[in-house]
């Protein structure tokens, strides 16, 4: 009987009631266009025409669509080694993100381990300080991981965040499962592959989802530590090119053998042509893997709230 | 699986170690990236010069503590620098309470695909970083733009306004930039915590007429104020850690004086060679924020009984 009362009053709203909603609507819908447009301004620029592109005359969607602009991106110099450097410590700083931070989990969830939650706490209290940029970066030339690839992989290996995610998963856990094996005999590796790491899978896939976007994004350490050019990741190269004033146009020109004018005015590069390129370039993954991705990173921040 | 077990595996107290010493190597990455640094702030207290080691610098006590204030260029600096911290920050602490209003109210949107495309769309900025952010604001502010030619097509500007070039609103605008980036990532807390309310109180407060802004005002949001004080009290915390990589990307010697935040000062302080006035800086921060964070963790306890950390 409950049911047919809620039914009629959700059916009977009152005007304020149909005002707000109607507001709520036209608010929203503002918010997430004014999400979603830039992103949209930037990538239809980069399949237009680029001399209109340059006039600031695409705003709604291409105007004289071509893809000239992808295909002479890749011939930039050190772009590609970019993407690939970018790629590689994405796919490796992940790898041992997940692997340290599954394994930690479970480990800290051992009651016989000797002073477990001492060294728990100890890794944890790690968020809340920081020495500061110069003591970070004299440690990690002293033990020569500035201008080395590994000096983006090593410092992220445990990273507290996802460790307090995944012991939380873990201890949910029911500890029957760990308890049956033990009686069967079962050493702690054996546990840990054979019986913790496949249930706790969908944790690991949301480590996995925080630790790439991060590795992806990454920046400042690269400001901090590399000056090699060969190390530099893709949001590195792209801060510079947003910094040079022009000359940037001519790199990616080389070999445009369009044979009319006005069609080469459409294809050559331009400065903000290049820019806006890379920049789809380094968005795209993150705007492909993050819907889908999206229930996880849901997850990840609810158990962060709950236990953070 | 084998039923012989190795002897550490067998004593208690050996099985404890063993257990312990499967984790160390991590431990010592914790030690090597995080504490060991630490160690570092002794440099604050010595004439340290790059090229050479640490013991063949002078060691001159709290020169460099005093330097920051020792004339009245420097106090002029240093205050600005903390004007800066200390809008900023403001600005994110008094508005605070945006991703909870925009959770309550999205929540009132009945279109369920509507309100799933809503969110998926909010929280794409907080995935890009701030090379991408500032590189996005760079396309569409420059001054051929969508900004600018769509400001100049409606007849508001005559000539193109250089908006990143601006030393005016630079606080404002950058409060803009996080809150794009941030509010619909920040909302998704709440939205949660509202679909864990109970739907039979909602019920019955709607059969009982209240309108949706009464149920709004008392059901939905007192049962999202723990969450919300709970984020108030780490926000306060981190009051002086602005960061620096937002307020790095989008500085430009127009608005420089305005955007240099503490972490963007000691960045500075760096790479112009001062690297002992930074790292007396960077450990006046921390220790601020450490008494910063005991006095805010206290004030939790006393308040609702519950410790954040």
């Amino acid at each position: 009987m409950s049911k047919e009362i809620v039914a009629k009053t959700k059916i009977k709203m009152s005007t304020g009631d149909k005002v707000l909603e109607i507001i709520c609507y036209v608010i929203f819908a503002i918010a997430a266009f004014l999400c979603i447009y830039p992103f949209y301004y930037v990538i239809i620029n980069t399949f237009s025409a680029n001399d209109v592109s340059a006039r600031g005359d695409v705003l709604f969607w291409p105007v004289g669509f071509h893809v000239h602009n992808y295909t002479s991106a890749f011939r930039i110099d050190g772009l590609p080694w970019a993407f690939f450097i970018s790629l590689s410590r994405t796919v490796l700083g992940t790898a041992c993100t997940v692997i340290a931070s599954a394994w930690l989990g479970f480990m800290f969830t051992q009651q016989k381990m000797f002073l477990r939650k001492f060294w728990y706490r100890l890794v944890v209290a790690t968020m809340y300080f920081n020495a500061g940029i110069i003591p970070w970066y004299l440690v990690m030339k002293q033990m020569g991981l500035t201008n080395n690839f590994m000096g983006y992989i090593w410092p992220a290996v445990v990273s507290p965040f996802n460790l307090i995610l995944t012991k939380t998963f873990v201890e949910s856990v029911p500890k029957e499962l760990q308890e049956a094996a033990e009686i069967d005999g079962a050493g702690i590796f054996t546990i840990f592959f054979r019986v913790i790491a496949p249930v706790i899978k969908p944790i690991m896939a949301t480590v996995a989802i925080f630790s790439a976007v991060g590795q992806w994004n990454a920046f400042q350490d690269t400001l901090l530590l590399v000056t090699d050019q060969k190390l530099y990741p893709l949001q590195f190269v792209l801060y510079q090119y947003l910094n040079q004033a022009s000359s940037l146009a001519s790199l990616a020109q080389s070999n445009t053998s369009t044979s009319s004018l006005a069609a080469a005015a459409a294809t050559t590069q331009t400065t903000t042509s290049v820019r806006m390129t890379i920049t789809v370039i380094v968005v795209i993954p993150i705007m492909l893997v993050y819907p889908i991705f999206q229930k996880y990173f849901v997850k990840g921040i609810m158990i962060g709230a709950v236990k953070g | 699986m084998s039923s012989t077990k190795h002897f550490w595996e067998s004593k208690k107290f050996w099985y404890s170690i063993y257990l312990f010493a499967l984790i160390v190597p991590f431990l010592v990455l914790v030690f090597l990236f995080s504490y060991y640094p630490l160690y570092g702030w002794r440099y604050a207290f010595y004439d340290y010069k790059p090229p050479k080691t640490l013991d063949q610098c002078a060691y001159v006590g709290f020169k460099w503590f005093k330097s920051l204030v020792d004339s009245p260029v420097k106090i002029g600096q240093i205050v600005q620098v903390l004007k800066n911290t200390f809008a900023m920050s403001g600005l994110t602490l008094g508005t605070s309470w945006l991703p909870m209003i925009f959770a309550v109210f999205l929540n009132e949107i009945r279109g369920v695909k509507f309100r799933k495309f809503v969110q998926t769309a909010t929280t794409l900025p907080n995935f890009v970083s701030w090379v991408m952010v500032y590189s996005i604001a760079f396309c569409i502010f420059n001054s051929t733009g969508a900004a600018n030619t769509f400001l100049m097509k409606i007849g508001v500007l005559e000539e193109p306004i250089l908006f990143l070039q601006s030393s005016e609103h630079v606080w404002f605008t950058q409060w803009l930039w996080l809150t794009w980036k941030n509010l619909g990532w920040a909302a998704i807390m709440y939205i949660a915590a509202i679909s864990s309310i109970d739907d039979e109180m909602i019920q019955a407060a709607k059969v009982d007429g209240a309108s949706r802004m009464q149920v709004i005002w008392h059901i939905t949001i007192p049962s999202l104020l723990p969450t919300y004080f709970v984020l108030l009290v780490i926000n306060v915390a981190n009051f002086l850690n602005n960061g620096m990589e937002q307020y790095y990307v989008f500085s430009n010697p127009f608005n420089k004086e305005f955007i240099q935040v503490l972490d963007l000062y000691v960045f500075n302080l760096m790479s112009s060679g001062g690297y002992p006035v930074s790292v007396a800086v960077s450990m006046l921060k921390s220790l601020v924020s450490l008494v910063l964070l005991i006095i805010v963790n206290g004030a939790s306890k006393k308040i609702r009984g519950e410790s954040i950390l």
